[in-house]
């Protein structure tokens, strides 16, 4: 996402988790099932308000990539933060300096 | 009285009828996720417009297959994009996910990138704030399923 903009001003953002989004119905080498595992939530928040979320499954590629869209309304900080089905939780934050 | 002419006008329109069907299986999909988009709309009609959906016809693999949604909205705090649910035709889990925007989110766009198990329609269902659900769905072609047994 950009470092500044205007006021009022559309900003893209785009995130992209490292994250395998096992499907569970993968086998591995041993032929053990290897269990559901993926980012089944995300949520961001604009100096504290959820601008956007999405609750995802196996149906997500691996290494989810979102590209989204919000609007430039004061300086602050974006928080990004998700949680996988094993509980893991992430976070990111990125500021934002809005002009006029 | 069957005339030659007139047998040769009725094969013909039944002719016309079996080339104009491949356009109606585009609702065959629909009707498989019925039950799915039914509990999504609460029962509320699924109407078809508004709402673009990019994907490339052709994958040549299923296990990222990039998209984009555009929904027609103004995106202001009394007519905007409410959630965007993306659905799988012949995945194992229908929902792919779901997407919840507002008026902050600007534009109603979004791209990201999908697991499609084999060849099939993806449907993406929008729900707009006046209660309204739109759709836009979309074949795909994939040549290496993102696959589902032992790898």
């Amino acid at each position: 996402m950009p470092r500044e903009a205007k006021r009022g001003e559309v900003i893209e953002i785009r995130i992209a988790i490292q994250h395998p989004m096992e499907t569970g119905f993968r086998f591995d080498l041993m032929g053990r099932s290897i269990p559901k595992n993926v980012v089944n939530s995300l949520v961001v928040r604009y100096n504290g308000a959820e601008i956007f979320s999405a609750e995802m499954g196996s149906g997500i590629a691996a290494n989810p990539y979102l590209q989204f869209y919000t609007v430039a309304e004061a300086s602050g900080a974006l928080v990004f933060e998700w949680v996988d089905d094993s509980g893991e939780r992430g976070s990111e934050r990125a500021t934002i300096a809005v002009n006029g | 009285m069957e005339t030659p002419r007139r047998r040769f006008f009725s094969m013909l329109a039944g002719f016309t009828a079996f080339v104009l069907l491949p356009g109606r299986n585009a609702h065959a999909a629909i009707e498989s996720l019925a039950p799915l988009v039914n509990k999504i709309t609460k029962g509320a009609p699924l109407r078809e417009g508004r709402v673009k959906l990019e994907i490339p016809r052709l994958a040549d693999n299923g296990h990222s297959v990039p998209l984009r949604i555009a929904v027609d909205s103004p995106m202001t705090p009394a007519d905007h994009v409410r959630t965007l649910t993306l659905l799988s035709e012949k995945n194992p889990r229908p929902v792919m996910a779901t997407f919840h925007l507002g008026p902050k989110a600007g534009r109603p766009e979004l791209a990201t990138r999908v697991r499609l198990a084999t060849s099939q329609r993806v449907l993406v269902v929008a729900e707009l704030s006046d209660g309204s659900f739109w759709s836009a769905s979309a074949e795909v072609e994939v040549t290496e399923s993102a696959c589902l047994d032992a790898s």
